[in-house]
């Protein structure tokens, strides 16, 4: 950079100090290896005049563009008021290009009065405000060396009085006992949750459960299924009525056990499907049900590919090959769908045989102490 | 008045006992100021800072952008509160939007959806704020790289640095909080992600998850507890920080461009009162006008469209926000890696992407003007910006950092990008797990070349001058460029830059003069210093610049005496010297 020894410092200046001095030395070490510019600093140049500030026509006309902006502004404030009273939110929110009338005008009326004001300012200050560069010396960000000393005699002259120095108990006491202030301050966020317990192991599904349609909640007959065919579905649990005598689930409790128990529930040809060993009776005439929900870190999968038997998840595209056991073909999740036994009961309708044997959804810590053996 | 000459009775009354507590008859401004100081005694510091010298360019205006859409977000954000009910109670909704009346959901979602379409200027609002959100974090990106690239990282403003990335952290996690407040489909797939990357933490995930959420996801709990962090606990840290940024860059004063009467002491530029307030001011009217007009014209988030969350449902394309996409890239370019260790299980496949290097870069981030302070041993103050050319290996490396971001940005759109390339999702997939470690080096070693072929240039401008763009023809048919010599302004800031000072070993001594005991960190610093800084161009030194000049008019000289115009390289010295007198690129 221009060297510290020789720049030129400005006469115009409005203020000049000799702490500048004090930034030379201190660093003289490191600068006396830099070689002097090729070429001396000009100084600053000499300074141009605008029209505004020869011209009064000049002057004038800026003045009028600065007062007619702020007018202009008010003008959009009102407009903005006519908007506001006149134009309906509500049944009419794609009145124009999709967007509501009154967001529309609102936002474009209040935008423009904004606007004015900023154009209108900075038109001012760049036409009419006095432009002439000033020149200040900076300091350096270190305090004045007798200030640093002071106050570092300051500071030990109050820790000497505290003795802290030189009764080691009471300073040990004393920090232990504000850092067992810490105890109470995590003790206290105990109640945040309740533990998870064996929770996340768990679904809703047991022996016997129906299979239904996730949205109407009606039961899946394994002659419903056509190979190819694939189905999103619910424990019955989830639709509790006299007839199938599940108790009304409410608030957390129905979203956390339907946010675990969503399954898919695909027909294949039975010879497609790669037996995985003891789950050999687990599937119903190439009708087979996996967890809904993606082991990566936990979106329900959406998109079926028949020819394939591939599921992909939309979220980072893990794809699971549902005819092999649902393993990861591809993506970043590192295991299978878990896979729900399946029986059909006297009715012909799917049932679960038993709950997932592993926790469904994205990985965690003990999940493989909470999974069970067939 | 009319009363006895000789009793100056005024004196009496404008005086507190000790001294006069005014002096002469202040104008309005001056006897409001002078009220106040009275009382606060703000006289003093105000003496100094009214009139502060600001200097100018248009790429000191990138922080200001942040600084007003934090503004904007504070203003647009106390509206929202007034509506948005932080609830997951389950309603049904029965307001304006037709398509989903009867439709069970949350009571954050019916309030936004009220918001949205019962309340006039709701929507508007609501876009602006989600505008100003995107306005916000982008151009704390965009000033986070004229930071760097222009060097005003250096000391003294490295703690600025690091407070600046701490803004870009809270401003990233206030987003993420925000955009999940409205409980649509969209947000509520973002939560359950988010679940399983507390999850995915070891020996403690599952606990935090229980408690972050109440008990098992999704609970009811999770969005008030965002909407206060939200709206309290982040703001309140992002005006303390922004408080601070603000006062640490008054005291150190704005770093300015070289040129010709701008130097290390000084700063050059236009006074606070009037034309930097009325600028500054006048910029945030524009700022809040354009994020206005934005939400008036783009839609943004239309979580109508999304519909309410549910826990079994997705909708394809799931995507955050643009700033969180970066590490949705890695996700989904990591392998599926976990291992299970004694029975427990350890997700690398999540760990690695989320939980260990986006941290891990803000550290890096956070840490380079220490690491580049080590390596150059400069302990001096810098108040003069550099061209990012003139720090090659610098600008090298906040180059291979933005493609390093850019990749993992670009993988987490690797579904649309399949869609519009007509490609393979997986060939894409396994192209970035390669280009993510490639592209960053590659970036890093094109730029390093480039800057010193730029910096090759501008010594080349200085030394023979400009090409005027006159071809001069030969007699035997050869081509030449004739140069002419830059103004000499622009020679003064072509050359107001430093010369690099590669370190040896050893030299860092104390005031003594005796070597620093750990040579062997001392040699790796002269290793790191010479590989950093050793390929730099320096600038010409007084005597080459003499000699070049000399040499030109020397060369005019002959030209004007001659009927005919020199043959090309005639006139030149080059068939005098040698290579090694005159190497054709520095070292
Ligand atoms: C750096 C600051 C902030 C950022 C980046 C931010 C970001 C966001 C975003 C992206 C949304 C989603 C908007 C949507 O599309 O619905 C949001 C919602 C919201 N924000 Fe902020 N915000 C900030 C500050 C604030 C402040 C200071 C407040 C209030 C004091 C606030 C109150 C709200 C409310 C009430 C909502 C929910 C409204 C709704 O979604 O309908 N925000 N915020
Ligand atoms: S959640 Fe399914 S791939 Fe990530």
């Amino acid at each position: 950079m221009s060297d510290e020894h020789m720049s030129p410092h400005d006469p115009d200046a409005p203020e000049s100090t000799p702490s500048a001095g004090a930034l030379v030395a201190r660093d003289g070490g490191h600068a006396a290896a830099h070689h002097a510019d090729p070429i001396a600093d000009p100084g600053l140049g000499e300074h141009t005049w605008r029209p505004t500030d020869v011209d009064p026509k000049a002057e004038k006309r800026a003045e009028r563009q600065v007062a007619a902006m702020f007018a202009l502004s008010m003008v959009c404030v009102l407009l903005f008021l006519v908007a506001y009273f006149t134009l309906d939110v509500g049944d009419d929110w794609t009145t124009f290009a999709g967007l509501g009338a009154s967001t529309l005008a609102l936002g474009v009326t209040l935008g423009m009065a904004l606007l004015l004001i900023g154009l209108g300012i900075i038109h001012w200050a760049r036409k009419l405000m006095a432009d002439v560069e000033m020149t200040e010396m900076r300091h350096p960000a270190a305090s004045p060396e007798e200030d640093r000393a002071g106050t570092i005699a300051a500071l030990n002259a109050g820790l000497d009085e505290s003795g802290i120095g030189r009764r080691p108990l009471v300073r040990n006491t004393l920090l232990g006992s504000v850092a067992f202030l810490g105890l109470p301050a995590v003790v206290l966020l105990r109640d945040l949750g309740p533990l998870p317990g064996d929770k996340l192991a768990h679904t809703i599904w047991e022996k016997g459960m129906r299979v239904v349609r996730d949205v109407v909640g009606t039961p899946i007959k394994v002659t419903d299924m056509e190979i190819g065919d694939l189905v999103n579905a619910a424990p019955e649990a989830m639709f509790p009525s006299e007839e199938n005598g599940y108790p009304e689930l409410h608030g957390a409790e129905e979203q956390a056990e339907k946010a675990k128990g969503a399954v898919i529930v695909v027909r294949m040809e039975p010879e497609n499907i790669i037996p995985v060993e003891g789950r050999e009776d687990w599937s119903i005439d190439g009708i087979i049900c996996y967890s809904k929900i993606c082991t990566h870190v936990g979106c329900p999968i959406s998109l079926y590919e028949r020819t394939t038997h591939h599921v992909l998840c939309p979220c980072h595209q893990s794809t699971f090959d549902l005819a092999d056991g649902a393993k990861v073909v591809f993506g970043p999740a590192a295991r299978p769908l878990p896979q729900l036994p399946l029986s059909v009961d006297d009715e012909g309708y799917l049932v679960a045989q038993d709950d997932f044997y592993e926790p469904i959804g994205a990985s965690y810590w003990e999940r493989e102490k909470e999974s069970r053996q067939p | 008045m009319s009363t006895d000459a000789r009793l100056d009775t005024s004196k009496v009354a404008r005086t507190n006992g000790s001294t006069p507590a005014t002096a002469s008859k202040p104008n309005r401004a001056g006897s409001l100021a002078n009220w106040a100081d009275e009382r606060l005694g703000l006289g003093t510091a105000m003496k100094k800072n009214l009139r502060k010298v600001f200097p100018d360019h248009w790429s000191f205006m990138l922080g200001e952008i942040a600084l007003w859409s934090f503004v904007v977000l504070l203003l647009t954000g106390v509206f929202l509160t007034l509506w948005y009910n932080p609830s997951m109670g389950h309603i049904t909704y029965e307001g304006s939007y037709d398509q989903l009346r009867g439709v069970g959901m949350s009571e954050a979602m019916a309030s936004t959806l009220h918001l949205s379409f019962d309340v006039r200027g709701g929507l508007l609002m609501r876009q602006m704020h989600h505008w100003a959100a995107m306005i916000f974090i982008a151009s704390m990106l965009v000033h986070l790289l004229r930071v760097y690239f222009t060097g005003a990282h250096r000391k003294p403003r490295e703690l600025n640095w690091v407070i600046g990335c701490l803004l870009l952290l809270l401003g990233t996690l206030e987003g993420f909080t925000g955009y999940s407040l409205p409980d649509d489909l969209l947000s509520g797939t973002g939560i359950r992600a988010a679940d399983g990357f507390l999850k995915a933490t070891p020996v403690a995930g599952s606990y935090m998850s229980f408690f972050l959420f109440g008990g098992e996801f999704p609970g009811e709990s999770v969005i008030p507890r965002l909407y206060i962090v939200h709206v309290l606990l982040i703001p309140g840290l992002l005006l303390g920080l922004i408080a601070a940024h603000m006062m640490l860059l008054v005291y150190h004063k704005h770093t300015q461009w070289p040129g010709p009467g701008r130097t290390e002491q000084n700063v050059v530029g236009f006074p606070m009162l009037p034309v930097y307030a009325a600028k500054a001011g006048g910029f945030f009217f524009i700022v809040f006008g354009v994020v206005a007009i934005m939400g008036g014209l783009l839609t943004i988030n239309p979580v109508w469209k999304f519909g309410p969350y549910d826990p079994t449902k997705v909708t394809a394309g799931s995507q955050p926000d643009w700033y969180m996409g970066w590490p949705d890239g890695l996700l989904r370019i990591m392998p599926g890696w976990e291992s299970v260790i004694f029975g427990y299980t350890i997700s690398w496949n999540v760990m690695v992407p989320i939980l260990i290097v986006p941290p891990l870069m803000l550290v890096i981030l956070m840490l380079l003007p220490f690491i580049e302070g080590w390596i150059t041993g400069d302990k001096r103050e810098h108040h003069l910006l550099q061209r990012p050319r003139n720090a090659p290996t610098r600008t090298a490396v906040m180059v291979a950092l933005m493609t390093f971001y850019g990749l993992a940005w670009a993988a987490g759109g690797n579904d649309i990008i399949a869609i519009k390339l007509e490609s393979d999702i997986n060939n894409i997939t396994y192209f970035m797990r390669v280009a993510i470690f490639l592209g960053p080096l590659l970036a890093f070693w094109i730029t390093r070349r480039w800057c010193i072929s730029l910096q090759r240039h501008d010594n080349e401008t200085l030394l023979h001058g400009y090409e005027t763009g006159i071809i001069m023809r030969d007699p035997q048919g050869g081509y030449s460029e004739r140069h002419a010599p830059i103004d000499g302004r622009r020679a003064y800031t072509l050359t107001a830059r430093d010369r690099d000072h590669v370190l040896t070993a050893g030299e860092d001594t104390d005031e003594a003069g005796v070597a620093k005991p750990n040579s062997r960190t001392e040699r790796v610093r002269a290793k790191l210093s010479a590989w950093a800084f050793g390929h730099n161009v320096q600038k010409p030194t007084a005597a080459e610049l003499e000699a070049a000049h000399h040499h030109e008019s020397h060369e005019a000289e002959l030209q004007s005496g001659l009927d005919h115009p020199a043959e090309g390289r005639a006139m030149d010295d080059h068939q005098l010297r040698t290579v090694d007198e005159a190497p054709l690129r520095e070292r």
